[in-house]
């Protein structure tokens, strides 16, 4: 085992991503089997892009879409119509 | 995949022809990324909301414009992020943003932070509401150009490529930008994801590798 901690740190989003060569996440995994640091450091990690990808972590304005379509609605008809410009 | 961009075209050319109620349809999928895009820029619910508004108002005024060599998804995030620089310089926030903007790759602290008690941790954690709003007040408060590419890979999922055409940069820069993001952001939400014990540092020694 000759990998650094910090080295597999360094790593640690393209592990998740899934960009490293077979050889380095291989490295890598074996790694992770020996050191409770570096999985603790790849769950979080990826506990926080669970979280990031979550639904209710982000959620609309009570009414929004139903402002959006009224605002665009009034816009639209106001606007000549986008594809008499097309042919610029 | 395909069949919802040949839908989409679909929808285009009825726009482009005259119907152009259809653009509701076009753009309903679409309205929450708008919306996050725009908040996590502006960082303000209301400013983000009436950014929303004007940005899907020029998408619908420049939709002549879309190639459809990009995905429209991409388009109108890129328009989206155009209507909150726009604002940002108007609301005079711009001299700190641009000024983060120049530093190329700024020199920090990119590591993580260390716990030992990890597996200790029920999953059911990520269920805790307050969990998600630490993490909205985490994204805020990441550095612009780390924050921009978190949000265009992570939240909006968009792929390297779309990222680093939105944003002007290479794939090169997006891959060490969103490192740095994530990094940051593991490192701001441990004490919540890991509940309440802070990793023994006397541990460290021995598990070091």
């Amino acid at each position: 085992m000759n990998l650094k901690c910090k080295n597999v740190w360094e790593h640690i989003s393209e592990f998740l991503d899934e960009q490293l060569t077979p050889e380095k996440r291989r490295e890598i995994e074996n790694h992770l089997q020996n050191c409770e640091v570096c999985s603790a450091v790849l769950d979080s990690t990826r506990n926080v892009l669970i979280l990031t990808a979550d639904d209710r972590t982000y959620e609309l304005p009570v009414g929004y879409s139903k402002r959006l379509h009224a605002r665009l609605q009034k816009a639209i008809h106001q606007m000549p119509h986008p594809g008499k410009h097309s042919r610029n | 995949m395909q069949e919802d961009r040949q839908h989409e075209a679909e929808l285009i050319r009825r726009i482009l022809a005259g119907e152009t109620d259809v653009f509701h349809e076009l753009i309903r999928p679409y309205e929450k990324r708008v919306y996050v895009t725009l908040f996590t820029m502006l960082r303000n619910e209301s400013e983000a909301e009436d950014a929303a508004q004007e940005a899907m108002i020029s998408a619908f005024r420049y939709l002549h414009t879309f190639r459809g060599d990009a995905k429209f998804s991409t388009w109108l995030v890129t328009i989206a992020m155009n209507e909150g620089r726009q604002r940002l310089r108007r609301l005079k926030r711009a001299a700190e943003d641009s000024l983060e903007g120049t530093v190329e790759e700024p020199e920090g602290d990119f590591t993580p932070a260390l716990l030992t008690d990890w597996r200790e941790i029920p999953l059911e954690a990520l269920e805790r509401k307050e969990l998600r709003q630490k993490l909205r007040e985490a994204v805020i408060s990441l550095p612009k150009i780390y924050r921009e590419v978190f949000v265009l890979r992570d939240l909006q999922e968009m792929n390297q490529e779309e990222t680093a055409a939105a944003l002007g940069i290479t794939v090169t820069a997006v891959k060490v930008r969103l490192h740095r993001a994530r990094m940051m952001l593991q490192k701001n939400l441990v004490p919540y994801l890991q509940g309440s014990v802070p990793a023994r540092k006397s541990f460290f020694g021995r598990l070091f590798q």
